[in-house]
């Protein structure tokens, strides 16, 4: 069988530049339009017992069009970059601007002299990955993950799948920007089984070369994570310690960034707009956001309004030091855009972290592990979008986990809720790893010791 | 969307390595939102999507390609595509009659939204934020969203299914801010049903504006909620979320075909409480969760899952009803031609009781009364899962005294539905939800009566 790949052209997107520049050609006197446009090519292969559950082979792409005209911004997006439907979605994007309200600070991005750092996210080996090959991987790993412990009964899902794409974007105001990539990634979901219990447990790897993908990694973790819940009863009620591994910590301080961002502020809706310059975490903690760390698997060159992406300190020894913004957030408040705009084609721009770097403590997890008396190793938590409120700041969510006992991991844990509010848990942070790692999400984590949260139970 | 000789022609190439079954499932779909935030209208959006995807089932594996050109060459291309990604060997060129599903139409549409003036859209934006914001000055910032889409389909399949459905959704969302002392709090209100711009004659979005900016200035006094595992009573309407989690997702034969169910293997037995009958059904007419099709051409259904406590079937999608020698029951679903369709849920609800509400909170000596829940979650292998509280009061001597903050409860499925030990007279819908599943969403509907849990739900909160 031979895989069907349609390779983006090698040179530079050239072919979506002059589909964009002609879109722009229409733009009318005042007008100014902005168009991003995106295809992408990708592949998932899904098996279970040892066969090809499903292989989807897929091609999209995009394109959103904005356009402000006397303060009034209009935007409308298709599927599709056939140059009919094109123009039409810039008709309706100007007539949707029409029932809009004025608002002096709108506008497009425009170039501001920062520099792009060049990252490589190309790869020509995840296009070139023979499909025969993607199934082998996907099965192997199936094959790993059910030999490597007795309890492992089945697997919900294993799979492998791969993207690349590429997007433009280009406006009247100047803004040229490319952006290509190409990653590849391996999942598993096994059930492990003792009984009439069962527990799952989740393994993933990604990369930018399929060869290179860690099926131990993705074996050992998976295995362990469906395993050492195997008994786990509920806990009672107790304020205690916590123990966040990095994967959970950046979850923390994704929901922090998101309270972090100049609209939420300009709009009054982050607890944290009037408190530049004051202490709001634990002095332990540091956080930046830097989506030009080539050594991570998610930098980028642009955001989402085509400026250079730049690296932004958000927090400094617990002191909060400045808020992610777009171009319309950074014109509004009075300073800049942060190159912090985040978007696809289907939405206007948003602020947004993109990749989210904690700079990390000393001691390794083992030591966090033994200096603490009596606490909570979580392994998962669930309904971070329904018990967690930016805006007031409550915090309540599911978990389960493992006891830490006088310094060592005990038994597992499950069927209870860690509570808080966001603010509490940034100022009871006792302490951050020295554990730095770079996640497969793209993020640079370290584990968090929190005290005082209150865990509710039996 | 396509002409009949297309489609044969299209499944006769998706089937030309051997199938055992092969489909084409075109989607066209058009959308429109409207969003006020800050005291203004901020921004228009209009979209369109077009494109088919087909798939081809040869033995344990399918293959699945789609694609966003509808010409006759490029469905025969993706045909190809996924019969050769299907690994089928041999031929197959037998042209299928088909035949048109006739499903009765759940939805019928009086004003078509996208016949309805833009102006008249952002009218009711405007109205909705003076109408939030006059309900005090703690109320400090007001977002809302008007949207409404356009869904036609259209699926044909080599068992001789043709089936064409159209879809039309109007949904109105209103988000308040209050602010005081204590801070900030937040308050939600929607209204999303399976209609068109008529949806507005039933519902003023003076009351959602009203309802939101209210739930937010309660929260302002809200007391932390408490910690820890007490009863349960739950209001009319949004409950069903609980329902969703505790066991919808647990009774989705693909999960159970799996053994990543806690259901799996429990037909025929006593799952829950005598009280408990819970119905799935795609059939209601107007709710956010119905159609006439499936996302694979199947006519909706109302299907019982759960009899007086009896667990009385599974849902199914066509994939999994094939496996077991059976019909589908109408829940194969997908969020777009992009997908491939699953098991999925569609208005799940709980019927109505004896007891009136009053009986209920009457008789509870102390516990926790939920009005208005958010999301949730479920491990489906566990059976653990949680749903968020929007709005909550403590029950104190059978009577609703203070309000609470925000938070998530937790329980076990089965453990839950055993304890439910009161279900009320007044059964109603709640609001529109998104359902996930495997990265896809999809709109599901979900209603119960005034019902009390008497044990196995946590609350997590912070107060001893």
């Amino acid at each position: 069988m031979t895989a069907t790949v349609s390779t983006p052209q090698s040179g530079h997107s050239e072919d979506l530049l002059a589909l964009a520049a002609s879109v722009l050609d229409q733009a009318a006197g005042e007008e100014q339009v902005e168009v991003l446009l995106s295809r992408a090519t990708s592949t998932t292969v899904k098996v279970y017992e040892g066969q090809v559950e499903s292989l989807t082979s897929a091609d999209s792409s995009g394109a959103g069009i904005r356009v402000i005209r006397d303060g009034r911004l209009g935007f409308a997006h298709c599927g599709s970059l056939d140059p009919a439907v094109l123009v039409e979605t810039l008709r309706e994007a100007r007539d949707n601007l029409e029932f809009a309200e004025s608002d002096e600070w709108n506008g497009l991005a425009a170039p501001d002299g920062v520099e792009v750092v060049a990252q490589n996210g190309w790869s020509d080996s995840v296009v070139a990955f023979p499909v025969e090959r993607k199934i082998a991987l996907a099965l192997e790993l199936e094959q790993r993950v059910l030999a490597a412990d007795s309890r492992i009964t089945g697997i919900r899902s294993t799979a492998y799948g791969d993207a690349w794409g590429e997007s433009v974007i280009l406006s009247t105001a100047g803004i040229q920007a490319v952006d290509r990539g190409a990653s590849c990634s391996i999942s598993t979901q096994p059930l492990a089984r003792v009984g009439e219990e069962t527990q799952t447990g989740f393994g993933y790897d990604s990369g930018r070369v399929p060869e290179s993908l860690d099926l131990d990694h993705a074996t050992v973790e998976a295995v362990d994570r469906a395993t050492r819940l195997l008994g786990a009863v509920k806990p009672p009620s107790a304020r205690m310690t916590i123990l966040l591994e990095p994967r959970l910590a950046i979850s923390l301080m994704g929901i922090v960034s998101g309270m972090l961002s100049g609209e939420s502020v300009l709009k009054g809706r982050s607890p944290f707009g009037e408190r530049l310059g004051e202490q709001i975490a634990s002095a332990l903690l540091s956080l930046t956001d830097d989506p030009t760390r080539s050594e991570s698997i998610g930098a980028e060159e642009v955001d989402g309004e085509g400026l250079a992406c730049r690296s932004n300190l958000l927090i400094s020894d617990g002191v909060l030091q400045g808020f992610l913004q777009d171009s319309y957030s950074g014109r509004r408040s009075g300073s800049a855009s942060t190159g912090s705009a985040v978007r696809g084609t289907r939405s206007l721009p948003g602020v947004g972290a993109q990749l989210l770097v904690m700079q990390p403590g000393t001691r390794s997890f083992e030591q966090l592990v033994s200096s603490i008396d009596l606490g909570l190793y979580v392994n998962s938590l669930s309904g971070m979008h329904s018990g967690v409120n930016s805006i007031s700041g409550d915090f309540s969510v599911g978990a389960d986990g493992l006891m830490i006992r006088n310094g060592s991991l005990a038994e597992p844990v499950r069927e209870l809720t860690l509570a808080s509010t966001l603010q509490r848990l940034l100022l009871d942070i006792s302490e951050v790893g020295g554990d730095f790692e770079w996640l497969r999400g793209g993020d640079g984590a370290c584990s968090l010791v929190i005290q005082d949260v209150s865990l509710s139970g039996a | 969307m396509l002409e009949e000789p297309t489609i044969q022609r299209v499944l006769a190439a998706a089937a030309s390595r051997g199938a055992d079954f092969a489909e084409i499932f075109a989607e066209e779909k058009r959308s429109s939102s409207a969003l006020l935030d800050d005291g203004r209208i901020e921004e228009l959006t209009s979209g369109r999507d077009r494109g088919a995807g087909i798939r081809v089932v040869v033995g344990e594996s399918t293959g699945f390609a789609h694609t966003s050109d509808l010409s006759e060459a490029g469905l025969i291309a993706a045909a190809e595509t996924a019969a050769s990604a299907a690994r089928g060997s041999g031929t197959g060129t037998t042209i299928v009659d088909l035949d048109r599903v006739n499903a009765p139409r759940p939805n019928l549409v009086r004003i078509m939204p996208g016949d309805v003036p833009k102006a008249k859209k952002v009218e009711l934006l405007l109205m909705a934020n003076e109408m939030a914001r006059a309900e005090g000055a703690a109320i400090t910032q007001v977002s809302a969203r008007y949207a409404d889409s356009h869904r036609r389909i259209l699926v044909a399949n080599t068992d001789g299914t043709l089936g064409t459905d159209e879809q039309v959704k109007t949904l109105f969302s209103i988000s308040a801010v209050a602010s005081g002392d204590t801070g900030m709090q937040t308050g939600r209100e929607s209204i999303g049903r399976s209609v068109g711009f008529e949806l507005f004659d039933t519902y003023e979005v003076g009351d959602l504006a009203r309802t939101a900016a209210q739930r937010a200035i309660t929260k302002l006094a809200a007391r932390p909620a408490p910690s820890g595992e007490m009863t349960v009573v739950i209001g009319p309407g949004g409950g069903g979320v609980m329902f969703h989690e505790a066991c919808g997702h647990g009774l989705e034969a693909d999960l159970v075909g799996k053994g990543a169910s806690v259901f799996a293997g429990r037909l025929g037995e006593q799952v829950a409480s005598s009280l408990v009958t819970l119905v799935d059904d795609g059939t209601m007419g107007g709710e956010w969760g119905c159609f006439a099709i499936d996302d694979e051409g199947r006519p909706a259904q109302r299907n019982v899952l759960i009899q007086d406590g009896i667990l009385v079937d599974y849902m199914w999608d066509g994939l999994r009803a094939r496996a077991e020698g059976r019909a589908s029951s109408g829940n194969g679903r997908r969020q777009s031609y992009q997908h491939l369709p699953m098991v999925r849920m569609t208005n799940t609800y709980l019927l109505g009781g004896t007891s009136t509400p009053d009986q209920i909170l009457s008789d509870t000596e102390s516990g926790v009364y939920i009005s208005h829940l958010g999301g949730g979650q479920v491990n489906t292998a566990t059976g653990d899962f949680v749903f968020g509280m929007t709005e909550a009061y403590l029950i104190e001597g059978g009577r609703i005294t203070e309000p609470l903050r925000e938070g998530n409860l937790i329980g076990n499925g089965p453990g839950v539905l055993t304890s439910i030990d009161a279900v009320g007279n007044d059964f109603a819908m709640g609001g529109p939800g998104t359902c996930g599943k495997d990265g896809q969403g999809v709109p599901v509907g979900d209603g119960v009566p005034t019902l009390r849990v008497a044990s196995g739900l946590t609350i997590g909160g912070t107060a001893a």
